[in-house]
């Protein structure tokens, strides 16, 4: 019998069910885009069919971090950047969690940067919301990776001499399998991707614009939204990677000239997870590894095995 | 039994095939009967560059390196030549001959490449002639020219198998052992090369030359079925006995050894090994396994684990178990990436921000890596921290030989620790919102049972921040309070536990002796072998191997010191990290201590200890030998 009888458990639910006893007012702003990731997260996995505890979410440090404060399941919040590495070994550790990691901008595309990369190329079974509200709010307004060229802030006072970070073409480069762009604004198709990203078997990657009522109050995320799968304007295969490169660049051009594009921006499918890549090729046991530790049966030998090597 | 020792140098060029070579030799002698241990020195550096491995080998356990040598086989460095040209650059090819001469003892023996090393380079370098100096200290030199041999029956490459024969025939061997050592390794034209180009070089020596010299093989039979192997294999087949199944790396020298060994073996084992984008991936993923259930390993060398350490801490706060290793090499920064030094004890013990709350250990010999290893999984586990094995370059890669049963009793323990399970789950605390209390304050030994994610009704949250119990970030003064206090009870507890289960102090020598030595980690075994050379001369030594760093063994240390006069603290760094700690937890013990301290990237030799310590029982620090230096008991305490 299997120690997590959570798992797959079929267990009617509601969005209260992932609601704990903590209100996210005692540290969101009122206005805070932060508000709508949590509700879509909530209403994405009552769809999902979930209960909270078969799911795990793995968060990063700043406002966004405190998004596993707000939402009932297990949850691990971790350090500045590192989600993804504690998300992804758990992923491999007991694949049959639902497994979401989240972090903001500076968390995810700055510090995380570099585990963000390679994430996405191992194409680990997991969601990576990172909450894209172009600032760093909890320390109150620097400029951060996607902070637009020429922003100024305390620590960049005369204006921000780099250019902005492109999420979405850095995570198609990088080798994510599943890539999407929403906003706060509109709950609607956040919640119908956050479904789909979770669906999905290999490494979603969705940049969640939010809103910073406090700090990026000229942010851009108070615009109306254009859905370009909704739109005739944007036809594109989402399925074809140059059709998808265009189309991301072209959106990340017009999010700096105030005009948001969201929606599906690529989608490969048929590839493995990295977990079935791993057992596929022998180097990871088909059943999930926390198992035998539960298993009776469980065949665990010793070292002993090894030692005619040294005789 | 006679003290009589084979001390073998292999010298050439790293990519000459020195470290398989020696292997191999050490294992024929360890197969004949003999206690081996192997010693290496190589530079930061694939192909080319002076490296050497020493064989040491006697009847009875060998503790150490010991003091020079008597056989050197110089390959010469055929990796100093331009592939492109027949030029050599400079004269390294001849550095493996004539860099290893200062330690050779009297009547040593010499067997060099003719084929590669032009003894007229040699003269010119040496401002003498090789011959002079070999009549002044007895040498028996032997030219061969092992390129010869090799080409002429197999490739160039082989002038190691050459060498190798011609060393069989200067200690009158049995080629047999050899035979049979390379058909377990080699078939088909590279196992016909081999031993064809053995057995020629072995005539060519029996052949040309009328052999005496006093260097002889010494004879011994194993009481029990010996094994040979390094600190590194000890550490891996701990974890991989206490039940690890995930293990996270970046690679680093001399880390990599651990990581390369589990890597081979962890699937085969019903595991996982991932290599990834740097070390605080590798330390964030041991921990993310270790959250989902798994027993988990992570490690690093000195750089490496310094970029751990914010997760460290977050091992500690979030109260996730995890094992890391850290194999020491020089510092600081990247330091000595191939040297040896204890260097980093104080990063270990006290990196990351707070106070620290894990456990670390540091090992001896192979043994201790083996059982400590365990022991670290089992109490980072049961108790929910983090726990460190310190071991260094000298420790990861020394191969010696032990007796078998230090690893065929030991079955892989499954035990999780301290899980509920999903029946315990129901009975136990939660919160109103349905939230297991994970962090409740009351609990035995500051431990609060752990739940899995996935596992019903068990589902709490944890963070790097202070959290009350319900894992909620708090920083109401009385939680901090609490859980801190908490936290911290795990030590005493641990401390308790392995005052119970039996400490790994080990003590060696006389009970009433009058003079003590601390050492710790690697040091220990080059220590106990000084021990009884100084008690030969009635210096009347005792010394105690400290492998407990944290939580401290109080006692243990302070019975030692108790019984002693004064004591020396020997160990390979030049801040003498170790006495620190012993002045930090045992203050009034301060001014019984000094420090013999090495580091110049060598581990020490026993007579570096013995004369070390000579020099402060004369009080005379003038008699300490010059590679190290000692830190006079009054300096030291005036701080």
């Amino acid at each position: 019998m299997s120690a997590f009888n959570a798992i797959g458990a079929d267990q009617e639910v509601d969005t209260n069910a992932f609601t704990p006893g903590v209100e996210p007012r005692a540290t969101w702003c009122p206005g805070c885009g932060d508000f709508a990731v949590l509700k879509t997260l909530k209403q994405a996995m009552v769809e999902r069919g979930k209960n909270p505890d078969e799911v795990l979410l793995v968060t990063g440090i700043g406002c966004s971090g405190k998004l596993s404060s707000y939402f009932e399941s297990y949850g691990f919040h971790s350090i500045h950047g590192r989600s993804l590495p504690v998300a992804r070994a758990a992923t491999l550790a007991n694949p049959n969690l639902e497994v979401v990691a989240a972090g903001g901008d500076g968390d995810g595309y700055g510090i995380g940067g570099n585990h963000f990369t390679h994430t996405a190329r191992e194409n680990h079974d997991m969601t990576y919301i990172v909450f894209n509200n172009e600032i760093f709010g909890l320390t109150k307004g620097q400029t951060s990776p996607t902070s637009p060229k020429g922003h100024k802030s305390k620590t960049q006072p005369s204006g921000s001499a780099k250019n902005p970070i492109r999420p979405l073409e850095w995570g198609l480069n990088a080798g994510a399998t599943y890539i999407a762009r929403t906003a706060a604004v509109n709950p609607r198709q956040a919640t119908e991707i956050l479904v789909e990203a979770m669906d999905h078997d290999g490494f979603a990657h969705i940049d969640f614009l939010t809103q910073c009522p406090t700090w990026n109050k000229d942010a851009k995320q108070y615009v109306p939204y254009i859905d370009v799968q909704d739109s005739e304007d944007f036809e594109f295969d989402v399925h074809d990677r140059d059709e998808a490169a265009q189309m991301m660049r072209e959106t990340d051009t017009r999010l700096h000239q105030g005009e948001i594009l969201t929606g599906r921006f690529f989608v490969e499918e048929g590839r493995p997870s990295y977990s079935e890549e791993k057992r596929q090729t022998g180097q990871m046991p088909d059943e999930p590894i926390v198992e035998q530790y539960f298993d009776d049966d469980a065949e665990w030998k010793p070292s002993a095995d090894l030692l005619d090597r040294h005789r | 039994m006679t003290d009589t020792e084979l001390i073998w140098r292999l010298a050439g060029g790293s990519g000459d095939g020195i470290d398989s070579t020696s292997q191999n030799f050490a294992k024929v002698l360890m197969r004949s009967g003999l206690h081996v241990f192997t010693h290496r020195h190589y530079p930061s550096r694939i192909r080319g560059g002076h490296t050497y491995t020493e064989i040491r080998t006697k009847a009875t356990p060998v503790q150490s390196r010991g003091d020079g040598y008597n056989f050197l086989l110089a390959l010469g460095d055929s990796f100093a030549r331009s592939p492109d040209e027949d030029a050599y650059y400079g004269n390294e090819e001849i550095k493996p001959l004539v860099e290893n001469l200062d330690d050779l003892r009297d009547g040593g023996i010499i067997i060099y490449d003719e084929g590669v090393i032009d003894i007229d380079d040699v003269d010119a370098v040496l401002d003498t002639s090789l011959e002079e100096l070999a009549a002044e200290h007895d040498w028996h030199v032997y030219p061969l020219d092992l390129r010869d041999i090799a080409t002429e029956h197999g490739r160039e490459v082989m002038r190691n198998t050459a060498g190798v024969g011609a060393t069989a025939a200067l200690l009158s061997m049995d080629l047999e052992p050899f035979e049979a050592l390379m058909s377990d390794t080699m078939s088909g034209n590279a196992l016909e090369a081999n031993l064809t180009i053995l057995e020629a070089a072995y005539n060519q020596i029996r052949d040309e030359n009328e052999i005496d010299h006093d260097v002889v093989l010494p004879d011994g039979t194993h009481e029990e079925d010996p094994i040979l192997l390094s600190g590194s294999h000890g550490v891996a087949y701990g974890a991989l006995d206490a039940g690890c199944r995930f293990i996270s790396g970046y690679p680093m020298t001399p880390w990599t050894e651990v990581f390369t060994i589990l890597s081979q073996h962890l699937p085969e084992y019903g595991g996982v090994s991932e290599q990834v984008e740097d070390e605080i991936a590798a330390a964030g993923m041991a921990i993310g396994a270790s959250h989902a259930g798994v027993k988990a390993m992570s490690g690093s060398s000195g750089g490496g684990f310094a970029l751990m350490s914010e997760l460290l801490g977050t091992a500690e706060m979030t109260e996730t178990p995890v094992v890391f290793v850290e194999a020491m090499r020089g510092g600081p920064s990247t330091g000595m990436p191939t040297k040896p030094e204890q260097g980093d004890l104080d990063h270990v013990l006290y990196s990351s921000q707070g106070d620290s709350n894990r456990v670390v250990f540091a090992p001896g010999t192979i043994r201790e890596c083996y059982e400590q290893t365990r022991r670290a999984f089992e109490l980072a586990y049961e108790y929910q921290l983090p726990a460190i094995v310190i071991i260094d370059q000298k420790l990861s890669g020394e191969y010696r030989t032990v007796p078998d049963s230090v690893f065929t009793e030991s079955a892989p323990d499954p035990d999780p620790g301290t899980v509920l399970t999903e029946e315990e789950i129901k009975d136990a605390a939660h919160h109103a919102s349905g939230t297991y209390l994970r962090f409740q304050y009351d609990a035995d030994d500051g431990v609060v049972p752990r739940t899995l994610p996935g596992q019903k009704g068990g589902r709490f949250l944890t963070s790097g921040n202070e959290h009350n119990p319900a894992g909620h970030i708090s920083e109401d003064p009385e939680n901090r309070r609490r859980q801190v206090d908490r936290r911290r009870t795990k030590q005493e507890a641990i401390r308790e536990t392995l005052d119970e289960t039996g400490t790994h102090q080990t003590r060696y020598g006389p009970e009433d002796a009058r003079y003590g030595i601390l050492v710790w980690g690697s040091q220990q075994s080059t220590v106990f072998e000084a021990v009884d050379r100084l008690n030969e001369t009635d210096d009347s030594v005792s010394a105690l191997g400290v492998s407990e760093m944290m939580p401290f063994p109080e006692s243990d240390v302070v019975e030692f010191l108790e019984s002693v006069e004064e004591a020396v603290v020997v160990e390979m760094n030049s801040g003498g990290q170790f006495r620190g700690l012993v002045q930090r937890e045992l203050g009034a013990y301060g001014d019984r201590l000094s420090s013999l301290l090495k580091y110049d990237g060598n581990p020490f030799e026993p007579a570096e200890v013995v004369d070390g310590v000579r020099a402060v029982i004369t009080d005379d620090p003038s008699e300490a030998p010059p590679t190290t230096r000692l830190e006079p008991t009054k300096a030291a305490n005036s701080r």
